[in-house]
């Protein structure tokens, strides 16, 4: 077995990277495991730094708080203090009876020749783990949201960040959220004409909102320099207003808006607008396939995301396990980094290192503070009751096994699926190699409307869980009976697609 | 340096740093592969490795990230009939198309 290190944090986004120094620093042995190559997560996504150009950076918020972290981790890592495995993801995680944790990793990109495969890379096992496994867009499905040149607004975004790369000529950028500003302006300053963002909700309302100015005065000012800049490069932004319909053949060649009311029926005629790229985000869905592989306790948070439930220093109601960042509740960067301090500092208290109470203390507050105005943006930005109005019957929901809403309203009415987990066994929507998770919000949605409810935890969790957390290569199941076969003696390259069968 | 790159035959470069789903876009290139069932072209949707559209063979090995590898110089893409996905047939781009016969070589 391999060596036991005191916590494995998985994910080095704002949250883990916070976890893994803090920890480190308190003189706990620290392994820290990320899909990507580069540690900053979604939100610090940058250009590989071996080919980086001055101003990259233009339009990253608190990249300095990301340089600092970073700057630590590398000293750790230097030191021995931090064992950083970056390229490679958790696909499964389980605790064993003496109350340690086995991680199985395997590479983010098998394309690349791997040589003769690393085991001490492979497995991993921890006295305690700080997950903070991040999310991602939430998508709703629309007709034609299949079509070349739909993209999630994260992905426009680390083509962008990530790439320099924008992913079109004159863009639409849709859905609900403050998120959709950085997006829009990102694209116009690449010298992309953005045509509209189209926000389904209310104007910046929550400027004045008295819990978001008092709680994250920063973000206000934030909020005021994308307003700015939308106007110095004179984008529309469209309130009360979704897209009802994405058109083009092969490919994005417009989209038709229409202005709706609070709950997203429409309430005025339809407006076609050219565009070559549609970026949609609805909002963000916590990653959740770790902490529910070791069966946390799960809640439905304000924007009707399933989130692990957490006490006031981030324990999960697994003994050893935290959790930090968006799996406890979509909140932001800020907010994420403290949860990863506090994380760790509680985990080092716990554990008999020095860690500071007043610090834990100011952390718990400032989390708490962060938790209040995530609230008040949920509120101010929540996915319209009527969307399932909007779909046709042709309307994809799943894209992977290409599942229409049709397919799913004859589920319910002909075959009498009457919840989540009937519907996506005998429809298969969240069935194919993503899993669910671009579907899952939508299908609980579909199946909560069908029954004429709103969604419950049991409606999203049986598309958010997984029996592996990422498809992984068969070698890598096969190694799961007899540890010391190297993996990479087998020579099939088939991956499981669809893993997660009930 | 830029990196030279084909896909299906046709000139694809990249800058150094840039992901193959990148490449292929900054070429034009909005789709390479199609859908199974409705024989739909797909290309990169969700950019984060999350929701598996992009899925490209690269050098032979199917079923590849497209968004997560990274671009190399004299990487051959989409090539051959191996992925679980349809990622051998047309993917709704012109000039690919009529190219696949010069990769069947390839394996």
């Amino acid at each position: 077995m391999p060596h036991t290190t005191d916590v494995v944090v998985v994910g080095a986004g704002p949250a883990g990277l916070a976890a893994a120094v803090t920890a480190a620093e308190a003189g706990l042995g620290v392994a820290l495991v990320d899909t990507a190559a580069q540690p900053g997560g979604q939100y610090w996504r940058h250009y590989d730094p071996a080919h980086a150009r001055p101003g990259d950076h233009v339009g990253h918020h608190g990249w300095r708080v990301f340089t600092g972290l970073r700057d630590r981790l590398d000293a750790l890592r230097a030191d021995g203090r931090v064992r950083h495995l970056p390229g490679r993801q958790v696909w499964l995680v389980t605790r064993e009876p003496e109350g340690t944790f086995t991680l199985r990793t395997t590479a983010t990109v098998t394309a690349a020749p791997e040589g003769q495969p690393d085991d001490a890379e492979r497995t991993l096992s921890a006295r305690a783990l700080v997950l903070c496994p991040g999310g991602y867009d939430r998508q709703l499905p629309v007709p034609g949201w299949d079509l070349p040149g739909v993209l999630t607004a994260g992905g426009v975004q680390a083509l962008l960040k990530g790439h320099r790369t924008p992913a079109g000529r004159r863009a639409v950028v849709a859905g609900t959220g403050p998120f959709l500003l950085p997006v829009a302006t990102g694209l116009a300053r690449a010298g992309v004409t953005v045509a509209a963002v189209v926000e389904a909700n209310g104007t910046l309302g929550w400027l004045r909102d008295p819990v978001g100015a008092t709680s994250a005065p920063g973000k206000g000012i934030e909020a005021l320099g994308y307003a700015a800049l939308m106007a110095r490069h004179r984008v529309p932004y469209r309130t009360r207003t979704v897209v009802r319909e994405v058109l083009g053949a092969d490919r994005v060649e417009a989209v038709r808006v229409a202005r709706v009311d609070r709950d997203g029926r429409p309430t005025g005629p339809e407006e076609e607008i050219a565009a070559d790229l549609v970026a949609f985000g609805w909002g963000f869905t916590p990653s959740l396939e770790l902490p529910l592989m070791l069966g946390v306790d799960t809640a439905v948070d304000t924007d009707g995301s399933l989130v692990v439930t957490v006490d006031d220093v981030q324990r999960s109601s697994v003994e050893g396990v935290y959790v930090a960042g968006e799996a406890t509740g979509v909140g932001g960067a800020a907010l994420a980094v403290h949860e990863g301090r506090l994380a760790a500092l509680a985990l080092a208290a716990a554990r008999g290192r020095p860690a500071d109470p007043a610090t834990i203390r100011r952390l718990a507050r400032a989390v708490r503070r962060g938790r209040r105005f995530a609230t008040a943006m949920h509120r101010t930005y929540p996915v319209p009751a009527a969307w399932p109005e909007w779909l046709s019957e042709p309307t994809l929901v799943c894209r992977c096994e290409e599942v229409s809403y049709g397919d799913l309203r004859r589920a319910h009415d002909d075959l009498g699926a009457e919840d989540a987990r009937t519907l996506k066994m005998l429809a298969r929507p969240g069935m194919g190699w993503c899993q669910g998770r671009v579907c899952g919000f939508a299908t609980a949605g579909i199946a909560a409307c069908l029954r004429g409810r709103g969604s419950t935890p049991e409606d999203l969790r049986p598309l958010a869980t997984r029996s592996l957390a990422v498809p992984v290569p068969l070698g890598e199941l096969a190694a799961l009976t007899e540890d010391t076969t190297p993996v990479g003696a087998t020579d099939t390259t088939l991956e499981e697609g669809g893993p997660n069968g009930e | 340096m830029t990196h030279r790159m084909t896909f299906r035959g046709v000139p694809v470069p990249a800058e150094p740093g840039q992901s193959v789903a990148a490449a292929l876009i900054a070429a034009g290139i909005p789709a390479w592969r199609t859908t199974r069932r409705g024989g739909r072209p797909r290309g990169v949707f969700c950019g984060i490795g999350i929701c598996f559209d992009c899925l490209i063979t690269v050098d032979g090995v199917p079923d590849q990230r497209a968004c997560l590898v990274a671009a190399a110089d004299g990487m051959r893409l989409g090539d051959d009939g191996a992925g679980l996905d349809g990622t051998a047939t047309g993917a709704g781009h012109d000039a690919a198309r009529d190219r696949e016969d010069s990769d069947a070589a390839h394996d």
